[in-house]
């Protein structure tokens, strides 16, 4: 399929779930898990006659989030009512923001293959999220937990400036990276507290109108959006090389059968007639207030990349890698404080903790492995106490007990031996159980050592010092 | 007048309203009889006023974020039609 004959035009949609305490116009908990509708009070349940009273904190998390994307926050900020009648809505409208969002162009950079894009932000408002519907009675009746309802929300718009599903990618994850880093949100996608639709069209290489575009919806993970919206561009390349017409509709992607279908239930416009909402007054945001939210956002991704890059010497795409998690980049630092050897401790965390992560699927969370623990490790290796060989094990073990390295070792008698007179020992051993290699390297095949020392590190199981193994082999070996 | 039938009609649709014809004439002409009354509005000279959303003088009114005790399990689903395992149940709603 020929989709390079079209540019891909993308904007994201994004929603992200602040993590205050109580839901965003009353008092009701925002915990996730509790049993369905114990959370929930005649505000959130829009019952006649109550008023909703706004969550300070949630206008300073959703402030926050928008100076941390480069936004301008308007000194005017209001509330609208945006009406559709479903019933994960008990209101039959979402209190949303229309025209006088919290914050207005913005951008965040984006790095793919090496190079850095720009990629600019429309808005950012606040809203309430909606109820938790189930479908039950072989799709006849729905069962609907209001405890979600009035979770504070806010939707980060992007400009169509997407052009590639990768792209897409690289930008959720800067997306989800600053919102940790500003402690605003929980930001997991597969937990449904950051979630993302996409308006995706393709257009000759050249044309400066937009093609018709299809919104995408239910990619539930970052694995998700890549492939729904590669699918999605492939789909709409089909049609267009056919000579066909992209029908502008909403879709919904299917992670199980991997494709794209049409959620158009009817040919209907959606006509949500937005008005303020009477309920709730203006907000008038001063430069004090400005200047306090200004102070409480911390050093930002791109902002450590390039510390971590300059102070430690790390290559750009290790820096890229570690900052791009808050918890990866607390690791790092915290390593810092117990070893002074940064790339050592990059190198542990880009190939050991990377790579168990993922093959265990894991998360950063779930691993208990601490900056102490790896610092003193790599302090441990300095000092000749373990080799790198046994290093490996002892992080393993870290990674699931949490124990420090210290421990580890003694506990399996994992000490490095080096002690010449423990190590000659079976360096004889070695050459006399070995006489064929002994051979080899007598005849110049100085390759045979590897294999020597090798016996030495088998033997001394892991425990011997290399080095010194192999010194006194050859020591002795040249007699 | 500004306002037609068709207008009343997709009006009630968008409230889910299923309307007579009788009904529909009859909106269709109240409707416009509001409008024209709301439009002597417009003979006033708004040049320099502020658009406002509130007559209320006030803003920024707002809670700290303290979580309170929610309703019981049994105010909660005094008015639900139905219940289901602490849910609300209602018709079925296509995806």
């Amino acid at each position: 399929m020929s989709t390079s004959k079209y540019e891909t035009v993308i904007g994201l949609e994004v929603h992200v779930e602040l993590h205050t305490k109580s839901k965003i116009f009353c008092s009701c908990s925002t915990e996730f898990g509790a049993p369905p509708n114990s959370h929930t009070c005649p505000v959130c349940l829009g019952h006649p006659g109550v008023l909703p009273v706004l969550n300070a904190q949630a206008v300073d998390y959703a402030m926050k989030a928008s100076m941390a994307l480069n936004c301008e926050i308007g000194d005017v900020s209001k509330f609208d009512r945006k009406n559709y009648f479903y019933p994960d809505s008990p209101k039959a409208y979402q209190i949303s923001q229309f025209d006088q969002p919290i914050g207005l162009n913005g951008y965040i950079d984006i790095e793919v293959d090496g190079k850095t894009k720009r990629i600019g932000i429309t808005r950012l408002h606040l809203e309430e999220d909606a109820g938790k519907l189930t479908h039950i009675d072989g799709g006849y009746a729905s069962l609907v937990d209001f405890n979600r309802v009035g979770t504070p929300l806010v939707e980060i718009v992007s400009e169509p400036d997407i052009s590639s599903p990768e792209e897409a990618k690289a930008y959720l994850e800067k997306l989800r990276a600053i919102m940790q880093y500003c402690d605003v949100s929980d930001v997991k996608m597969e937990e449904g507290s950051m979630r993302c639709d996409a308006n995706v069209s393709l257009r000759p290489h050249g044309q400066k109108e937009l093609g018709t575009r299809a919104e995408l919806k239910n990619m539930n993970s970052f694995r998700g959006v890549l492939r729904g919206l590669e699918y999605e561009q492939l789909r709409q390349a089909e049609i267009l090389d056919e000579g066909g017409i992209v029908v502008q509709e909403t879709r919904r992607w299917d992670e199980s059968q991997g494709k794209t279908f049409s959620m158009r239930s009817k040919e209907e416009a959606h006509d949500y007639r937005y008005f303020p909402d009477p309920d709730l007054v203006t907000l008038h945001i001063d430069q004090e207030w400005k200047n306090r939210i200004k102070a409480s956002i911390p050093e930002l991704p791109d902002a450590r990349k390039a510390r971590y890059t300059t102070q430690f010497g790390l290559p750009s795409y290790d820096a890229e890698v570690i900052t791009s998690s808050k918890q990866l980049a607390d690791l790092f630092e915290n390593s810092l404080q117990y070893t002074t050897d940064a790339k050592s401790v990059s190198n542990w965390i880009m190939g050991d903790l990377l790579g168990y992560l993922n093959s265990t699927g894991q998360e950063l969370s779930e691993v208990k492995l601490t900056g102490q623990g790896l610092g003193e490790m790599i302090g441990l290796i300095e000092k000749g106490t373990i080799s790198s060989k046994i290093a490996k094990t002892v992080f393993k073990e870290m990674l699931t007990s949490g124990k420090l390295p210290s421990q580890v070792v003694e506990e399996q008698g994992l000490v490095q031996i080096s002690d010449e007179g423990a190590i000659l020992a079976i360096v004889n051993e070695v050459i006399a159980d070995n006489p064929a290699s002994v051979e080899d390297y007598k005849a110049g095949k100085d390759k045979a050592i590897g294999f020597l020392v090798g016996q030495v590190m088998k033997r001394s199981k892991g425990k011997a010092n290399p080095g010194l193994a192999n010194k006194l082999l050859i020591e002795v070996l040249k007699g | 007048m500004s306002i037609q039938s068709k207008d009343v009609e997709y009006v009630a649709k968008l409230a889910r309203l299923n309307l007579t014809d009788q009904e529909r004439e009859k909106f269709t002409e109240q409707l416009n009889a509001i409008l024209q009354y709301a439009e002597k509005l417009n003979e006033l000279d708004t040049d320099g006023v502020e658009p406002t959303t509130h007559v209320l003088r006030l803003s920024n009114v707002m809670r700290e974020d303290v979580v309170q005790e929610s309703l019981s399990k049994e105010k909660v689903f005094r008015n639900a039609p139905e219940e289901e395992d602490g849910q609300f149940k209602v018709p079925a709603v296509l995806e």
